[in-house]
């Protein structure tokens, strides 16, 4: 089993820390992890990318080659990505042009996070859904970097994470419906 | 390593493993990509009995650790580039003083301040030359966060074994990198403190001529009173013009690692053991992708393996002949515009050998279809 996951978008939307939260959560199951960034030389604003590999076998190049997932929150990241053969793209559809095609799913992943009081959750309502739709990792293993990471601070991001999986399960019965 | 493993990145190590060799003072300037080591340090050391000093500059902190490591202590600092090049001045001294401390370089692109957040193995020669003068200096370069934190142990051993100052020459990608890793406990990875004086005080000379080209070194603030200086000096430590006293210092400056160079000098390799045709040869970060790349030549059909050079300075010379003179083709990737070790090693093989050098500067890593061009594989 090996998984590639990028995280891209700009400075300040917590796409390394997502990075982190999702490595920890892997290497709870067992899995060797190479989680690499890269980013700008400003704080906020920028071109700003996380990179997660996620395998049972010694990770040798350390760089994402044949990504399974990508997130973009930014209308630069998706341009960059949008072509990615057999990856699932998720979406800000607040802050990025609406994509057809099955591979692509656009929410307003910042909206979400603001009105659960916090825009800093956006990375962890991604990871949410991330989890439930694929199965990189388990949404326990999530749960419990959470608590471990986020102490007195942990409730709001475990609703954040479950924000993300009721997105993925409302778009599973869709998808069963149709 | 029994411990339970975390999601570590390479700075964390450098800082984890500079305290588990037992480094109690750290000195520094932040700089990306550097920052995290200073960072943790002055979480880590307050809490441990330890010193963490926020300087000035660069050239300040050298000085600062000089002056920490002769009262005993074990003493380092981290950089890039740009602090890397104000720290040369003090470097020198701590070279001709052979004052044992570390100074980590996590290397980013130049020159001067370039692309702050971009990799780069490109103080390679700044490394062994930023100063004026004859000097021999000790240089590891690692290529994982596990390598981070055993090659910045190794490096405080060798520097206090060997009273000279030693750099880490990590890059932005192994810096920044996570991976799993397990911190060793206590005792299980080998820790050396510095040679202390046997001789009363008043027999006491800090460069006292040793068999093995290393004298023991004493306290500053201990009933050891001692001088060290940069100028030319005896064994007694104090200035001194003499011809011979100078052709005896520059010697003894060499010689203490041309000694112990087998103990100073590690590789590793990765798929050597049939002789393969094509040898990569690597240092840092980039070992990782001539890794990957040598392997999928294997399943192209083409025996390769890679040689890497754990230590960079003094430089591997009789493994890079050993495993490199039988090779067809030896590829060097390297993340600096002039191959500064693929000039080492032209050097060594000759100028007609086959090396393909791999060249990236531009701030973003190398690939291994980068690799692959090069090989028409």
């Amino acid at each position: 089993m090996r998984k590639e996951v990028i995280l891209a978008g700009s400075g300040g939307q917590g796409l390394v820390l997502g990075g982190v939260i999702l490595g920890e959560a892997a290497m709870l199951e067992g899995k060797n992890v190479v989680q690499t960034q890269s980013y700008g030389i400003a704080t906020r604003g920028g071109f700003s990318q996380s990179e997660v590999i996620i395998s049972d076998e010694e990770i040798i190049f350390q760089q994402v080659e044949k990504a399974d997932v990508i997130l973009t929150l930014t209308q630069e990241t998706m341009d960059m990505y949008k072509d990615t053969p057999d990856a699932v793209i998720l979406y800000d559809s607040d802050l990025i042009e609406a994509q057809s095609g099955p591979q692509f799913h656009g929410y307003p992943f910042t909206k979400m996070a603001i009105e659960l009081g916090n825009a800093g959750t956006l990375n962890v309502i991604a990871l949410g859904f991330i989890s439930a739709l694929t199965n990189i990792v388990t949404l326990d293993s999530l749960r419990t970097v959470l608590t471990n990471r986020f102490g007195k601070k942990a409730a709001l991001n475990l609703k954040a994470l479950q924000k993300g999986v009721d997105l993925a399960s409302s778009l599973n019965q869709k998808e069963a419906i149709s | 390593m029994s411990r339970t493993p975390i999601l570590m990145q390479g700075n964390q190590a450098i800082a984890e493993g500079a305290i588990y060799a037992g480094a109690r003072f750290f000195a520094g300037y932040p700089i990306t990509p550097s920052s995290e080591i200073a960072e943790e340090c002055s979480k880590k050391l307050p809490k441990i009995g330890g010193v963490y000093m926020q300087m000035e500059d660069e050239i300040a902190s050298v000085g600062a650790i000089v002056g920490a490591s002769l009262t005993g202590v074990k003493s380092f600092t981290a950089t890039s580039g740009p602090g890397f090049s104000l720290m040369q001045e003090n470097l020198g001294m701590a070279i001709m003083g052979e004052v044992p401390c570390v100074i980590i370089n996590v290397q980013r692109s130049g020159p001067s301040t370039g692309l702050a957040t971009k990799p780069s193995q490109s103080d390679v020669m700044q490394i062994k030359w930023g100063r004026h003068g004859d000097q021999a200096i000790i240089a590891l370069a690692p290529a994982s966060v596990e390598e981070c934190f055993l090659l910045t142990v190794k490096a405080f051993n060798m520097s206090e074994k060997f009273r000279v100052p030693v750099i880490l020459a990590a890059d932005e990608i192994v810096g920044h990198m996570r991976e799993n890793f397990a911190l060793p406990e206590p005792g299980e990875v080998e820790v050396v403190d510095r040679k202390k004086p046997e001789v009363s005080p008043d027999e006491y000379r800090p460069f006292e001529p040793q068999a093995d080209y290393v004298s023991p070194l004493a306290s500053y603030g201990s009933e050891y009173v001692f001088h060290i200086t940069s100028s030319m000096c005896g064994p007694e430590g104090f200035s001194n013009n003499d011809a011979e006293i100078a052709t005896w210092k520059i010697d003894q400056l060499h010689k203490k690692l041309e000694v112990h160079r087998d103990e100073i000098v590690e590789t590793k390799t990765f798929l050597m053991d049939d002789e393969p045709e094509i040898v990569f040869i690597t240092f840092g970060a980039t070992t990782r992708v001539a890794r990957a790349a040598a392997i999928a030549a294997r399943e192209a059909g083409t025996k390769a393996g890679v040689l890497q050079l754990v230590t960079i300075w003094p430089f591997p010379e009789l493994e890079v002949i050993k495993y490199g003179s039988n090779a067809k083709t030896i590829v060097v990737p390297e993340m600096n515009y002039s191959g500064q070790i693929a000039e080492e090693i032209q050097r060594l093989l000759g100028y007609n050998a086959d090396i393909r050098r791999v060249n990236k500067y531009n701030g973003e890593v190398i690939t291994p279809q980068d690799i692959m061009k090069v090989l028409s594989l």
